[in-house]
């Protein structure tokens, strides 16, 4: 794909980035009619699109911003009928599944507190917010596995998970089906915006031009989005995963730390480090993880770990997403945010919207990176 | 559709006996588990638990993971990857395992 030519002039948008929001994004623009083109930097890239845990999740979103939480519940209810328009569209099985999800609890303590914050969060977007405190009794009935040491859990019945290689696969398949262009192993090194257009350079030299460009290359977006006035200020947040042997189904929901796939994969996480840009695993880091999750289901413990790997989260400051549209720069758009696999419903079908042109949606409008500007 | 090539001129391999299936079988000492059941004939060595498909090994280097086997109790080993012993008890595995609860 590096040497294809490129008809330069019949492309409506650039969008830079083919993870899960980039590949969101130009669905999203190509089945609404616009000549797409897909700069991908190559699957050696970091791409947190690999690397997350394929939760499609409302719990524990938008404590203090009331307007996240709403975006978040947005995303979740669309996922339905997202999910069941890419397996249409492909005949991907996406393994989709929204049955609830659980957060379990070890230490009293840390049960209340968060607690308390989500009853303040359910008050401030105004009362609608789902969410149940169980207690260690109620989680048993829920998952018979769980062990002695759990004290309770918060569930959410909208909570669930999905396939994220999947996902990716089945956007990238629609994509291409709608008349979409990918170019991988495609860096971009500069933006150059010049009256009506932007033209981005790639490693090799050459010139990709279009009217449009949107920016979704997650922690690559911080380099990129000064070039076209936007602003983009990410940085890396590093997870490790422990991946399992496959063994029957045990956990019929997915959790915070520890979810089953369809096949019988339990994939074990929840870390959060800053070490810039190391993808990489530590003893330490696994041990913990998986000490824990046994504490959680004892029956985890006789489980074989098969790989471990890690990834790079993509972190605003506050953590929330940015959308905006650059002033100096018009048609320069940047996409990033920390749920990629959450909001894909409404990337596609909300943000692609926008960005072709339609009205700014409500929903969006405090997320911009202004509010970093104290 | 296997055939062992000779160690050398009028060297005869040392034979054991392990349990495959709950059946004795007389196998050549210091060969993996997956190329003893190769040279045994038994070449599915287990059912996938994604489509119930028979499986047998690929790669015989301990990577693809398909030459999955119980020994003596523990369920997703592979078979490329440990020596026979004499009395080993190997079977085939139909599905994912159960993980056991603990007592």
């Amino acid at each position: 794909m590096r040497n294809t030519m490129v008809a330069i002039e019949s492309i409506d948008a650039l969008v830079i980035g083919g993870g899960v929001v980039g590949a969101s994004i130009a669905y999203g623009l190509a089945k609404s009619g616009d000549r797409v083109c897909l700069l991908d930097e190559g699957d050696d890239a970091y791409r947190a699109a690999r690397g997350n845990f394929g939760l499609v999740w409302v719990q524990g979103k938008g404590f203090g911003n009331p307007d996240y939480a709403r975006w978040t519940l947005r995303a979740v209810a669309a996922w339905k009928a997202f999910g069941q328009e890419l397996a249409d569209e492909t005949g991907v099985d996406l393994e989709l599944q929204q049955v609830g999800g659980l957060t379990m609890f070890l230490e009293e303590s840390e049960l209340a507190t968060k607690a308390r914050q989500y009853a303040e969060l359910r008050e401030a977007v105004g009362g609608n917010y789902p969410y149940e405190i169980l207690s260690s009794r109620e989680v048993q009935k829920l998952v018979p596995q769980t062990g002695p040491d759990v004290v309770g859990a918060v569930y959410c019945d909208r909570d669930g998970h999905v396939s994220p290689l999947r996902l990716l696969r089945a956007l990238t398949q629609a994509f291409k089906q709608k008349g979409g262009m990918i170019m991988s192993g495609a860096r971009v090194q500069h933006l150059e915006y010049e009256k009506g257009g932007f033209s981005a350079r790639l490693a090799n030299g050459q010139t990709v031009s279009a009217a449009k460009v949107v920016l979704a290359a997650g922690l690559g977006n911080r380099e990129l989005a000064p070039m076209v006035g936007l602003s983009a200020p990410v940085k890396p947040n590093r997870g490790q995963i422990l991946v399992s042997e496959r063994v029957q189904p045990f956990l019929a929901y997915p959790t915070m730390q520890v979810r089953q796939t369809k096949e019988g994969v339990v994939q074990i996480g929840d870390s959060k480090e800053d070490v810039g840009f190391d993808d990489g695993t530590t003893l330490n880091q696994l041990a913990r993880i998986a000490k824990r999750a046994a504490r959680c289901f004892p029956l985890l413990a006789k489980t074989r770990v098969v790989r471990t790997w890690g990834a790079l989260r993509v972190m605003s400051p506050d953590g929330y997403p940015i959308y905006q549209q650059s002033t100096s720069c018009p048609g320069a758009f940047v996409a990033t945010c920390h749920s990629g696999i959450t909001l894909a419903s409404l990337h596609a079908n909300v943000l692609a919207p926008w960005m072709r042109g339609s009205l700014e949606p409500g929903d969006i409008r405090t997320f911009k990176a202004e509010r970093f500007d104290v | 559709m296997f055939r062992t090539i000779a160690i050398a001129e009028g060297v005869k391999p040392e034979m054991i006996e392990i349990s495959v299936n709950n059946e004795s079988v007389q196998i050549q000492a210091g060969l993996t588990l997956a190329a003893a059941l190769l040279d045994a004939g038994v070449h599915t060595f287990r059912f996938t638990p994604v489509s119930g498909q028979p499986r047998g090994p690929l790669c015989m280097m301990g990577v693809c993971f398909e030459c999955l086997v119980e020994i003596d109790g523990m369920p997703n080993q592979q078979a490329c990857m440990q020596e026979v012993v004499p009395g080993m008890r190997v079977r085939m595995q139909v599905g994912a395992p159960l993980l056991e609860t603990t007592p």
